[in-house]
């Protein structure tokens, strides 16, 4: 097995003295879809959060443990956190086109970290909308207001935009969860190109999602982690009863 | 259902309705009466002499020209000086302050708006008037600029508490979209969530330009009423006199039924417009809240 991309290491979080995630140990492999799945209230969006450090302004939380991003400890004293952040990037559940045209919106991270050549900016804008599946829908009209497009298109847009900042990880929180099949199929049509490239982990809206896009599954049961496995074993021949249970829909 | 129950309920209702409408009506009222004691002035006044600019009533001189223009200076200067001020205190208090900052900050603010503004006048007229005269060199301490002081002191409650009303609106989601691609706090903040809050922005900046505008007491205590037309940029740091401060300095000794009598009255319908179409602009952008969707 590789050297893995992301280390969590005993992580317990609390928010207001309530526990959201207890002593939470795994490994996420380069290049590879990892899907953390289970019932809601269990800790998946905690923890995705924690890994680009998006919970550091939320009061009253506490957090123990390391998380590892290639060897180094991202809550280490002195870690600039814009820059991590950069190296992690993350999509939402709601797309969230920013004011402004298409290629501003791709443009809008790469900007902020200090590209300013005109060409560079374009080959950036190209690169991550074809990444993101979205560059043969759209490369006539980059210069048409974001809000003009389709929900799944504005999806794909969120992802080109994080992809913009070439990110190494890439974290997605219920991304397709707002979609119709069709642009569904297509944001996970994208994943799986951009899987090449990046190493990326997702928060899935459905078990069958799930099912169809991990190579390595996570199932998050109250804060806790129950079963890590490679994807297609844990959804066929789940170890824990509790992981049967809830894949072959018995409660969740 | 007992008829009983059902009658009270009747009378419930039609209580509060009357009591509801009533509110519009009395608005109404004064406006007829504004009119009524106004409108004569067509008549007596020539519109040269109104709208000219020497206000000197004793000579049948009634140019408001000065008054207008003083109420319009120094209300701008206010709101040139408190909308920085306020908009960076709201992005304090929402977006910076740690929780036990916000819960001591805020009810503190709010504590401003209830300072009478007879208290804030004389405390203008006895610190800050010498004050503005030894630090900017001028031959009185009673001035446009020193009114606007005070007047940018007393709307920036209202617009921090609206702007800080309208940053708390915007969605968590935008802040968190904004960092995760690597924006820092004060990218997000300045970038993001203040141009998302803009039209609540906005509705402060005209709620707190009403406050100024209609403010009487301090104004009256601080310009120095000199009704004088400020033709040049040093006029700021003159005296001036507006409106709300000739109406009430000189309403109390004019002859009822008089010219100069009607003509206070007509500065009150124009201010009572101009306060309502200040109140009509921000009117979208505080309908504009309540269906508030995506980045526009």
């Amino acid at each position: 097995m590789t050297e893995p991309k992301i280390r969590i290491e005993n992580i317990s979080y609390a928010y207001d003295g309530a526990p959201a995630l207890r002593n939470i140990s795994l490994e996420v492999q380069p290049n590879t879809i990892t899907v953390f799945f289970g019932p809601a209230g269990g800790g998946k969006t905690t923890l995705l959060r924690l890994i680009n450090r998006l919970n550091d302004l939320v009061e009253n939380t506490k957090i123990e443990g390391r998380i590892l991003l290639d060897g180094q400890d991202i809550y280490a004293p002195g870690v600039d956190v814009s820059q991590l952040r950069r190296k992690v990037g993350m999509v939402f559940a709601l797309p969230l086109p920013l004011p402004g045209t298409l290629r501003e919106n791709v443009v809008y991270g790469p900007k902020r970290a200090g590209v300013r050549d005109v060409r560079r900016l374009v080959e950036i804008t190209e690169r991550s909308l074809t990444q993101a599946a979205l560059w043969d829908e759209v490369k006539d009209r980059l210069d048409s207001p974001a809000s003009a497009l389709s929900g799944g298109q504005q999806q794909r847009l969120c992802i080109a935009r994080s992809l913009a900042l070439e990110p190494e990880v890439l974290l997605l929180d219920e991304p397709t969860s707002g979609l119709d099949p069709i642009s569904t199929g297509k944001v996970e049509a994208a994943l799986q190109e951009a899987k090449k490239n990046y190493t990326i982990i997702i928060i899935p809206h459905s078990i069958q999602q799930a099912a169809r896009v991990a190579d390595y599954a996570a199932f998050f049961l109250m804060g806790e982690l129950i079963e890590y496995r490679r994807g297609r074993e844990i959804f066929t021949t789940p170890r824990d009863k509790r992981t049967e249970d809830y894949v072959t829909g018995r409660f969740g | 259902m007992s008829q009983r129950t059902h009658w009270s309920e009747f009378f419930i209702s039609a209580v509060i309705r009357v009591i509801g409408f009533s509110t519009i009506g009395f608005v109404g009222l004064i406006f007829f009466f504004l009119l009524q004691q106004g409108a004569p002035v067509l008549g007596e006044v020539p519109l040269n002499n109104f709208f000219g600019a020497q206000w000197y009533p004793t000579y049948n001189l009634y140019g408001i020209l000065p008054l207008l223009l003083g109420s319009m200076m120094v209300t701008l200067a206010a709101i040139v000086l408190a909308l920085p001020l306020g908009v960076a205190t709201a992005v304090f208090v929402r977006e910076i302050a740690p929780g036990w900052a916000r819960e001591i900050l805020k009810p503190l603010i709010e504590v401003l708006a209830g300072i009478p503004s007879v208290v804030l006048g004389f405390f203008g007229m006895t610190l800050l008037a010498p004050f503005v005269r030894e630090t900017l060199h001028v031959p009185t301490g009673l001035t446009a600029f020193t009114g606007a002081l005070l007047l940018a002191y007393m709307a920036l409650p209202t617009i921090v508490s609206v702007a800080e009303d309208a940053l708390d609106a915007v969605p968590k989601s935008y802040r968190d979209a904004a960092l995760a691609m690597g924006a820092t706090q004060w990218q997000t903040i300045w970038r993001v969530v203040v141009p998302a809050a803009r039209s609540g922005i906005l509705t402060a900046i005209m709620l707190g330009m009403g406050r100024a505008i209609g403010e009487t007491m301090a104004v009256l205590m601080v310009t120095g009423n000199a009704a004088r037309m400020p033709t040049t940029l040093n006029s700021l740091f003159l005296p001036a006199r507006t409106m709300t401060a000739t109406i009430a300095a000189e309403m109390g000794e004019v002859a009822q039924g008089s010219t100069h009598y009607h003509v206070l009255f007509a500065i009150g319908i124009l201010l009572f417009v101009l306060t309502f179409f200040i109140n009509l602009a921000a009117a979208p952008a505080i309908f504009e809240k309540r269906r508030r969707g995506g980045l526009r």
